[in-house]
């Protein structure tokens, strides 16, 4: 029985069973004992005996007498059971978890899976640094995510606080409700500043495209004087702190605002929606120059010469050659464009007034005013929006890399 | 193809967007913007003053501005750019002085622009008070008092303001506000000086040391905010035991969002809010705003808000008047700051001092948090 609980290919532990699996089972049991003692409400020393006990307990019996695959799901349901016993179902819910990463440590560390992914020559250091390596990559990867998931659950919550109460922690479904998002599709308050968001965006980003696609093209070519000072100008709103940006930026478009309003005939809300509009103009310019520059320098400039040759004048030349081949960078600066307009709080506080007021002004407000839920429903609605565009714009990529034979599939 | 997709798919949102544009453009020549704070208090305004009014003026459209936190700022930064886009602004009193002061808000003769009182006495008799400058029209009376966890303070619930000090016998953290206001007058009044004695104490360098010295013994177990809405937060979330905040924030925690809260009414701390209206207006927009005004302020509206959330009304004549709770059918008068059962010790703050001191203080109660 036991020469089934060992990988074929790996054959023996490498490691002695007392000296190498069951203190470092133990150990790793001690640290998921102290997390789930502190939801059981037991002491920090008490849960970390408890669960050293019982992973160095469920190590001996399973590495001796279960294969892996049912040995995993036996560690997880004798630890579902603990949980339930004493938490009930959130208990349970926590003990899979737990039980589930106990089941797989005992048998990496006791089949020797750690060695996987690094030659068979490698020292134990270097095996010891490739398992710390993905450990520290998961980490940042937890330490990036783990905030923005948490807004998720709490944009569900029954009370009207950023609280994750006992109903939610019990899974009580009267602790949840969709009442935040009810909210914000029926409150003018957020509906309003949706509009607006959604007027600012889009004319900002098209404005920024052609500027930034045109300058692109323009400092791209080597015959232009002082083209890193252009370029260096160009890119400055990205540089220079929002703040100063922003502050500039209200002394200028208010005197521009006045002038459209005495001279041009143009009412306050209409002056305010320009204003704002050229000031997020600006500041996506600089994200198009940057991927449209990087798209251009992979561009063949002979096939422009080539077109013109066959006697095409360099509008055509442009449309029918080269905006073709750097669709892709113009699409993704444009994207963050519209994301950076999307997402903008500080000049749209200073340059605009409250009838331009956007979903970031709106939830910027709201936060500092009242501490309301709708803000974490909108939040992840703007979450999914990001996503589901960042995967249009990644497969868009894809399928003209496909097109143009670049690559395989 | 692609390219066609795109550019066809650009034109037709430039269009789509354009269309809304051209709406929003046609509706906005009666645009009128007020300024508030946001929230339940905002949404009182809007319930007792905004709708009604709109109801009877179709054609005026109100933008709210959530920015009377720093309203003062902002409006002396549209005069430096000679763009003035607000029509209304509220302001805590303290605010409505120095905008007066500063010329940034207009003066307002109160007989002559408001309503009179339903019991036929004159605006200014029946604001009283609370006029306390000449640009400033009051709305509310409100309170800044203490709130605290009915499940975390024992057998023995508060029951008067020196228990914000008492770290024996109320363990845990406690949230006042991040500026001197109320907490100066607190610590002193704990620290045993009588009540009519605080503001010539605190006047003295000795008494602001005692103050600081008072507030050191519960440093390190306070949490400060600087919003309103943090302290019911930090209550319902249980990481303070107790809190300062606006009355009328208790009140939502307690009755509407039925938090396990208590509160004090001891030595409430009494301020008034209300209207400025921003100097240098066109004719057009001053007379659409002074119309409103008028509707907003008299007797009936100011009664009316009182349904909608805890602050009691600033004239006289409308306190007959306050009813039950919009939606809970509370009975209000009771839960009014200015109710005589709640009124039995009551700071009501000291607009001279605070004007004289106030800059004084905020350095110097900074510098303290900040060792």
């Amino acid at each position: 029985m036991s020469s089934v609980a060992f990988n074929p290919e790996q054959g023996r532990p490498l490691h002695p069973f007392a000296t190498f699996t069951l203190p470092l089972v133990a150990v790793f049991g001690g640290l998921l004992g102290f997390i789930g003692g502190q939801a059981a409400g037991l002491g920090p020393l008490e849960g970390f005996i408890f669960g050293a006990v019982i992973a160095a307990a469920l190590a001996f019996g399973l590495t001796r007498f279960v294969a892996p695959r049912p040995g995993r799901w036996l560690a997880t349901a004798i630890c579902a059971a603990l949980g339930f016993s004493a938490g009930g179902f959130p208990g349970a819910l926590g003990g899979i978890i737990l039980g589930a990463l106990l089941g797989w440590a005992i048998y990496w560390l006791h089949r020797g899976d750690y060695r996987r992914g690094v030659p068979v020559y490698a020292t134990s250091g270097q095996v010891l640094w490739h398992n710390s390596f993905k450990f520290i990559c998961g980490a940042i990867f937890f330490f990036l995510i783990a905030p923005i998931i948490t807004i998720i659950p709490l944009s569900f919550n029954a009370q009207n606080f950023f609280t994750f109460t006992p109903e939610m922690l019990a899974l009580d479904p009267a602790g949840y409700s969709l009442k935040h998002y009810a909210d914000f599709f029926s409150n003018d308050a957020w509906l309003q500043p949706l509009k607006n968001s959604l007027i600012i965006a889009p004319f900002a980003t098209v404005i920024s495209v052609t500027l930034g696609t045109l300058a692109a093209i323009g400092l791209s070519q080597s015959h232009v004087p002082g083209r890193r000072a252009i370029m260096a100008i160009l890119i400055s709103p990205m540089i220079v702190p929002l703040i100063i940006s922003a502050t500039g930026m209200f002394f200028f478009y208010s005197q521009m605002g006045l002038f459209m309003e005495n001279y041009l005939g143009m009412s306050k809300t209409l002056t305010g929606y320009i204003k704002v509009i050229l000031a997020h103009a600006a500041l996506g310019v600089p994200f198009v120059i940057i991927t449209v520059t990087a798209t251009l320098v992979s561009f063949d400039q002979s096939l422009t010469r080539a077109a013109a040759n066959m006697g095409a004048n360099p509008v055509t030349t442009f449309f029918k050659i080269q905006m073709p081949l750097i669709l892709p960078g113009v699409i993704s600066g444009g994207l963050f464009a519209f994301i950076t307009s999307f997402d903008e709080v500080v000049v749209v506080l200073f340059v605009g007034a409250a009838a331009q007021k956007t979903l970031p002004w709106q939830m910027f407000t709201g936060l500092r005013e009242q501490i309301s839920p709708t803000i974490l429903a909108v939040a992840t609605i703007l979450v999914i929006v990001s996503i589901t565009l960042l995967t249009v714009v990644e497969m868009l990529r894809r399928r003209s890399e496909r097109l143009r034979g670049m690559s395989p599939g | 193809m692609t390219l066609k997709t795109t550019l066809a798919a650009t034109t037709a949102l430039t269009l789509a967007a354009t269309g809304v544009f051209a709406e929003s453009h046609a509706a906005m020549s009666n645009d009128m913007t007020i300024v508030s704070w946001g929230g339940a208090y905002q949404n009182s305004q809007l319930k007792a003053y905004v709708e009604p009014y709109v109801a009877l003026h179709p054609e005026v459209n109100v933008v709210w501005d959530e920015s009377s936190a720093e309203a003062v700022a902002k409006l002396r930064a549209m005069n430096e750019a000679n763009n003035i886009t607000w029509d209304l602004v509220d302001v805590e009193a303290a605010d409505g002085i120095r905008l007066c002061d500063e010329g940034l808000a207009m003066e307002i003769d109160v007989d002559e622009a408001l309503a009179a009182g339903d019991d036929g006495s004159t605006a200014t008799d029946d604001f009283g008070d609370s006029l306390v400058s000449d640009c400033f029209i009051p709305q509310i009376v409100f309170s800044t008092t203490v709130g605290y966890r009915t499940d975390m303070v024992g057998d023995t619930p508060p029951t008067d303001i020196c228990a914000v000090f008492d770290t024996e016998t109320y363990p845990g953290k406690r949230a006042l506000n991040k500026r001197p206001l109320a907490n100066m007058e607190w610590a002193l009044l704990c620290d045993g000086v009588a009540k009519d004695d605080i503001y010539d104490v605190l006047a003295t360098d000795e008494g602001q040391t005692q103050a600081f010295a008072k507030l050191d013994s519960i440093k390190a177990d306070t949490v400060w905010w600087t919003a309103g809405a943090e302290t019911p937060q930090l209550l319902a979330d249980g990481e303070v035991v107790m809190g300062s905040t606006y009355n009328g924030r208790l009140f939502s925690a307690i009755a509407e969002q039925d938090q396990p809260i208590g509160m004090l009414w001891d030595a409430e701390m009494l301020d008034f809010d209300g209207w400025v209206v921003p100097d240098g207006l066109s004719e057009e927009r001053l007379a659409r705003v002074m119309d409103f005004l008028k509707f907003a302020t008299d007797t009936q509206r100011l009664a009316d808000q009182a349904k909608y959330i805890a602050y009691g009304p600033a004239r006289a004549s409308s306190a007959p008047l306050v009813s039950t709770h919009a939606e809970l059918g509370i009975e209000m008068a009771e839960h009014m700051p200015t109710d005589p059962a709640n009124a039995t010790n009551v700071f009501v703050t000291n607009y001279g001092f605070w004007s004289d001191y106030r800059d004084d203080l905020d350095s110097k109660f900074q510098a303290w948090l900040a060792q």
